[in-house]
């Protein structure tokens, strides 16, 4: 008997009400324990794929089954499947009005009626896990952004989800907060976390994922493991997104800027020539 | 002015005043409820909520208060539903402010980011206890300023219900003004006690509204 993915999307197509057709023919799997990284540009429909995969947006056609039962019949009990998808967004969505230690409990209290003792020795565990053992009484307002996307992630894994969808979780962070919050990525990926990744990060992407996914305008235009994709893009569209990423030394770079003054109208010409020629190609 | 008639009438203005608290609370109460209630089924979009709570709100907002308290007062015992005078104020009031207590929630609803519910819809909780634990505490801290400027509104509005014949701080001062002609102290009595009451409440809610700010809510 074989085990059913985590996650198993068939052919969905979603459409917004304005008629928007942000994902057509969206098929694939997460099996236990794979990190699949989601690329592709801006507005590609990479966040609508998360949130449809968290019952937030209906879908108009095809099935998203979790543990092999299809959750997006009618009749779902969306509560219990959301207790085992964990979704943390791009800007935190900590509640400001509780404290760090209210933010985690919410859950575990109002949803899994938890003990309280208990969610809050797990909740201390998670905190001091993530280096932040000594924030639980402040409001989220007084922690930096790194700080508040860690309590972010552990709140969502204070239900002990089977899989945990992450959405750009470091684009509003600043470039030295990036890393602490990739790290906790990072070491739930080694302890064998599901996960399914939307970032822009493509270093990290290729570190940390089993499997890679470009969609490009609501499709999957590739699903290729990391090494294939970052080095061999198959599709003309993936080329020129991962282009994005890539920086070719401006012409005359590598020369000290006196040798750069001297130059020639024809050397520097043919420099640029060969640059635009690589872009074209 | 005749220190000795201010003490004279010192004992019916504050019964009047205590009328007066109790239907302003009542009707607070009341309005601040009945507001809650159309906030929340316009935010449902319950089936039906948008029309009905329209034609209440156009009917609240462009009657006089005195028409609304002449129409329970009067006009619903002529369908069989007599009303003292203090209910018929409570329930005036209530319809009156309710109107503007919704609208107050409205803002403050619509106010906070869609995510913050998708956050907590994500953590499992259904849409009620998204509302009650995540949506409602920053949308009423964020209504907070509308909500003290109707509480001193419906306050103020109080001042009318003597027409029909509830005996509240103005019916008293009439009442004087017109039986003794002691208008000079009738008058300074009415002042004196509309301040005492609605001053606390105007500094309070603004330092309740700096404690919010303070609280910087919102990021
Ligand atoms: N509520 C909505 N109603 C209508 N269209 C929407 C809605 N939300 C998103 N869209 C559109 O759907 C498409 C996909 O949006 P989505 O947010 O999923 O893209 P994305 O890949 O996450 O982009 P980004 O990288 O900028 O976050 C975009 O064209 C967007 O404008
Ligand atoms: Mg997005």
């Amino acid at each position: 008997m074989t085990v059913p993915p985590v996650l198993r999307l068939e052919a969905v197509r979603q459409q917004y009400p304005n008629g928007l057709v942000a994902l057509d023919r969206i098929s694939f799997e997460v099996a236990k324990s794979e990190v699949v990284a989601v690329v592709g540009p801006s507005g590609c429909g990479k966040s609508t794929l998360l949130r449809c995969v968290n019952g937030l947006e209906p879908i108009q056609s095809g099935t998203i089954a979790l543990d092999g039962a299809i959750i997006t019949g009618p009749g779902t009990a969306w509560s219990k499947v959301r207790q085992q998808i964990g979704l943390v967004f791009q800007n935190y969505e900590l509640f400001p009005h509780l404290t760090v230690l209210g933010n985690l409990l919410l859950g575990p209290l109002k949803v899994q009626r938890a003990a309280k003792a208990e969610a809050q020795v797990k909740a201390l565990a998670l905190l001091d896990r993530v280096g932040l053992a000594d924030r639980a009484r402040d409001y989220p307002r007084q922690l930096s952004g790194g700080q508040k996307q860690r309590v972010a992630i552990i709140r969502a894994l204070m239900m002990e989800p089977q899989v945990l969808l992450l959405d750009e979780i470091t684009a509003s962070l600043d470039p030295e907060m990036v890393r602490e919050v990739l790290d906790v990525v990072l070491e739930l990926a080694g302890e064998g976390m599901t996960m399914l990744i939307v970032t822009h990060e493509m270093s990290f992407a290729r570190a940390i994922a089993d499997r890679i996914i470009f969609i490009d305008a609501g499709r999957i235009a590739e699903q290729t493991t990391p090494e294939q994709f970052f080095t061999a893009p198959q599709t003309e569209r993936a080329r020129q997104f991962l282009n994005l990423f890539a920086f070719a030394p401006p012409p005359g770079h590598h020369e000290t800027a006196g040798a750069a003054a001297v130059q020639t109208e024809e050397s520097s010409a043919t420099t640029s020539d060969s640059n635009s020629l690589e872009l074209h190609e | 002015m005749e220190l000795s008639v201010l003490r004279a009438y010192l004992p019916a203005y504050l019964q009047a005043a205590e009328a007066t608290l109790a239907i302003a609370g009542l009707g607070l109460v009341g309005s601040t409820l009945l507001g809650l209630v159309i906030a929340v089924a316009q935010y449902f979009r319950w089936p039906g909520a948008r029309p009905v709570t329209a034609v209440y709100v156009e009917l609240s907002r462009n009657t006089p208060l005195v028409v609304q308290l002449f129409f329970l007062y009067y006009g619903l015992p002529k369908l069989g539903l007599v009303w003292g005078s203090g209910v018929c104020a409570v329930v005036g009031l209530t319809f009156l402010g309710g109107s503007y207590m919704a609208e107050a929630c409205r803002s403050g609803l619509e106010a906070v980011e869609p995510h913050q519910s998708q956050s907590a819809l994500a953590l499992g909780l259904g849409p009620g206890p998204a509302l009650r634990h995540v949506v409602l505490p920053q949308a009423l801290a964020l209504a907070t300023p509308a909500f003290t400027a109707n509480a001193i509104f419906l306050i103020k509005e109080t001042s009318v219900v003597s027409i029909i014949a509830y005996p509240d701080l103005v019916y008293v001062a009439k009442d004087y003004i017109g039986n003794d002609y002691n208008t000079s102290e009738a008058l300074a009595l009415l002042v004196a006690f509309y301040l005492v009451i609605l001053l606390p409440v105007s500094l309070g809610a603004a330092a309740w509204e700096r404690r919010l700010r303070h609280a910087g809510f919102g990021d």
